[in-house]
């Protein structure tokens, strides 16, 4: 028997191969690896903030924060390799240290203030995207040979197509974060404390450090992201990574990511995000098109999901009263 | 046969503002017994078990465990020490697994690493060998109906090897069946030598399982019996503590057949929905209390909610007063038309609890007036004194916050808001809900003293008794459907339970 939650996600993942399906019927040389390896490329940091968002929308809360933090990182380690000539080996560990670290204040506040996630991350956000300004209102451009072998470095497969070092990265966040949601304490007391938060702690599970610990993650993700983000931009700026956060939550909402929390798969944020990639490369093969059609699309996708939800939802809740 | 006690509390105190919620209490709990924790509400049972699972601390007294003191901070040193709660409300997580509900934070692994295979077979057979029931332990918990989560819960607590076992109200929402499937579990429990704290209203219930009772009455010990040599009218009149006249004058109700109008005050013809209840046919009079019987989920609440509106009717039609109408649609036209709903669901869709008395009650008096004719302090005041008076609502105070309140008494809150609206049918879902006798007998008596006054009333109770104490004529229904309409003189216990059970 099929079992109900799987049924988002295998939409999900039907719907980027009917969308690749589509590409490839359409334009000439869109069937190739290297098409499917570039969606990975082009959104190797997306993907990794958004497994942090699907922990914290798990856990029954939301992160806004996720953008800014990305831009701050980029901002931080341009200025620190730039000008102040600090080795990326010791600068790459700050950042990230510093991203988990500001997570891990926000989930404190969320916690022990009992304020809502909404709210602390909204001011997290804002904090961050100024922080961003007080360092520099300029791009900072980086040429720390450490940071330009990271961008141009590639894994060549025998066929000739390649993937980035940040895809490997990515690769990597998604198989750990994989195994920490389905395999440790810490991912099932996030799904525990998502599903009922109240029952969790009557449960004694460790609500308090759990919650801490999935700010902390997606702080981190975001962190690693704006890394990623450094290789791929090679540059610091304020003005980075603007609106990613929407574009995280939606790749998590897209991945059958219940936004009320508890259901939910970290399987299912990557396809999220792979679909919102296959569409942008539509887009681009099209040609004529502007590239804000994605956003059209990815609006409409998301419509549709938070309705399929909606409607499993009123089947599952009809039955139970039977 | 001399037993020691697992647990023994002696001379509890706990006081909450100036408040004495608990004094002087004692309970001793046996290996192998089922013990009863009787009492109206606001006698104190629920403090009592928040303190005995570390919810509330105590002033005063002493627990010991096995002979010795016992200090728990929060639920999950309860745990520790073995005492474990199940409630009426479930506290797991409908979106967990079985299995995981049952194992969460203690789940077995190896290097850090979760062993799912391990965890479903351990779930499985903990739940085969003592509770003997055999479900599929992979399915989320909330596929699962509200009695087979409460085991699953009593699971969770004996995997925590529990030697205590608190049973907080456990049956108030399960139907006769499952109640049976629960009582199975207890006694199978109490042979395996567990000590079983059972809280409840049923008095049925009490003497089917139970081997001991406590009663409690207004915060203090009224004293420790044994079922079998408890009769049930000396543990009626424990629990209330006043004489008996109220009840008994209850049962003696004179005839009142002809009291009824003869003026239909509302006719449903056919009125149903899909998938919730078929259609019916439904007449009430003015001055006429119309009796809902049924089992858990046999439609009563949805055929209400039909007549109100609070879901929308998809065939039939609904005649108010004479004028012949299509199905209301929305809540707001129903008591435009004088009809008054007052839920089952007194926490989520009646009381906001951190409001006062005296603004609950007026809640909805002012909504109709709008909210720039703002009723004055003074005659807030005036309407709330009143009702409290009215339908003696305790304590007399109008401006503490409902919250504070017991569930009867916010129950009585309630029924006053919608009275102040004058309805001229009144739709009461549950309203004896898990309160006690006595405010039971004063909200009965309050439904007949309004239908005196020609007021049309329908009663919805799960409680049979109730049900044919109060009414005039009973509707049963059964499987969604209703089936039968019973005239006053046709109502007797037996007919009515042949007309549930079918066949």
């Amino acid at each position: 028997m099929l079992r109900r939650p799987y049924l988002p996600v295998l939409i999900t993942i039907g719907l980027f191969a009917l969308a690749f399906l589509a590409g490839s019927l359409r334009y000439n040389g869109f069937f190739s690896l290297q098409v499917l390896f570039n969606l990975l490329i082009d959104n190797a940091f997306l993907l990794i903030v958004a497994i942090g968002m699907t922990f914290v929308i798990l856990s029954g809360g939301i992160d806004l924060s996720v953008g800014s933090v990305v831009a701050l990182t980029t901002m931080l380690s341009a200025s620190l390799v730039e000008q102040f000539d600090w080795p990326p080996y010791v600068v790459i560990p700050l950042v990230l240290a510093l991203g988990a670290l500001f997570g891990c204040g926000m989930g404190a506040v969320i916690h022990y203030f009992r304020i809502q996630p909404f709210i602390v991350t909204l001011a997290g956000m804002f904090l961050a995207r100024g922080l961003c300004y007080v360092i520099s209102i300029q791009t900072i451009t980086i040429n720390d040979p450490f940071y330009t072998k990271m961008a141009l470095s590639k894994v060549r497969f025998p066929d000739g197509s390649f993937i980035s070092i940040s895809v490997i990265i990515a690769l990597l966040v998604f198989l750990l974060a994989l195994y920490l949601a389905h395999f440790t304490r810490f991912g099932r007391n996030v799904y525990a404390i998502g599903g009922n938060e109240q029952s969790a702690i009557l449960m004694g599970l460790p609500i308090a450090r759990t919650k801490m610990l999935v700010y902390a993650f997606s702080g981190f993700c975001s962190a690693l992201g704006g890394v990623v983000f450094t290789f791929y931009m090679l540059s610091g700026y304020g003005l980075h990574a603007v609106g990613l956060e929407l574009d995280a939550i939606a790749a998590v909402v897209i991945g059958g990511t219940l936004l009320t929390g508890g259901v939910g798969y970290v399987a299912g944020t990557f396809f999220g995000v792979m679909i919102q990639g296959v569409i942008q490369t539509i887009i681009t093969f099209e040609g004529t098109l502007s590239s804000w059609w994605t956003k059209i699309v990815i609006g409409l996708l998301l419509f549709l999901f938070i309705l399929l939800q909606r409607i499993l939802n009123m089947g599952s809740t009809n039955t139970r009263s039977m | 046969m001399s037993k020691r006690p697992i647990l023994e509390m002696y001379g509890i105190h706990k006081r909450f503002y100036g408040f004495a919620a608990l004094s002087n209490v004692s309970i001793r709990l046996f290996p192998g017994e089922v013990h009863a924790l009787m009492g109206e509400n606001g006698a104190g049972k629920s403090t009592l078990i928040k303190v005995l699972t570390g919810v509330y601390r105590i002033d005063e007294g002493r627990i010991l465990l096995d002979d010795r003191e016992l200090r728990v901070a929060n639920p999950h040193e309860a745990q520790e020490a073995g005492i474990a709660t199940v409630y009426q409300e479930v506290n797991l997580c409908p979106n967990l697994t079985v299995a995981e509900n049952i194992f969460i934070g203690r789940e077995p692994r190896r290097f850090g690493r979760i062993l799912w295979k391990e965890m479903n077979r351990q779930a499985d057979e903990l739940l085969r060998s003592r509770l003997h029931v055999s479900i599929d332990v992979t399915q989320p918990l909330g596929s699962y109906s509200v009695a087979i989560q409460q085991l699953v819960a009593i699971a969770r607590a004996l995997s925590i090897s529990a030697r205590i076992l608190i049973l907080d109200e456990p049956t108030s929402s399960l139907d006769r069946h499952e109640v049976e499937q629960l009582f199975a579990v207890m006694r199978s429990l109490k042979e395996q030598g567990l000590a079983i704290l059972f809280v409840t209203h049923f008095l049925d219930q009490v003497y089917e399982i139970s081997d001991r009772i406590t009663i409690l009455r207004s915060g203090e010990l009224v004293g420790e019996y044994l079922t079998s040599e408890l009769s049930r009218i000396e543990l009626v009149k424990h629990m209330i503590g006043k004489d008996l006249q109220v009840l008994n004058q209850l049962t003696e109700r004179t005839d009142r057949s002809d009291a009824r109008g003869q003026e239909p005050f509302l006719e449903a013809q056919g009125l149903g929905r899909s998938r919730q209840i078929e259609a019916f046919h439904l007449t009430i009079h003015r001055g006429e209390i119309v009796g809902f019987a049924g089992l858990l989920g046999s439609g009563r609440t949805e055929a209400a909610r039909l007549l109100f509106g609070a879901d929308r009717a998809d065939r039939g039609h609904l005649r108010i007063a004479g004028e012949g109408r299509h199905p209301i649609e929305a809540p707001r036209q129903a008591i435009r038309q004088g009809i008054a709903f007052c839920s089952e669901n007194r926490k989520t869709e009646g009381i906001i609890a951190d409001l006062s008395v005296r603004e609950n009650i007026i809640l909805a008096l002012q909504a109709r007036r709008g909210w720039f004719r703002a009723l004055s302090r003074k005659r807030q005041e005036e309407i709330a004194d009143e009702y409290i008076r009215r339908i003696n609502i305790h304590p007399k105070d109008p401006e503490i916050p409902v919250r504070n309140l017991s569930g009867g008494n916010q129950q009585k809150v309630l029924l006053a808001r919608w009275l102040l609206m004058e309805p001229k049918l009144f739709i009461l879902d549950e309203p004896t809900r898990g309160i006690d006798i006595g405010a039971k007998t004063e909200i009965q008596k309050l439904v007949l003293d309004l239908s005196d006054k020609g007021m049309a009333v329908l009663f919805i109770s799960s409680e049979l008794e109730e049900v044919i104490r109060v009414s005039d004529r009973i509707a049963v229904l059964r499987d969604r459907r209703l089936i039968s309409m019973m005239e006053r003189e046709e109502i007797s216990q037996e007919n009515v339970m042949k007309a549930i059970a079918g066949g």
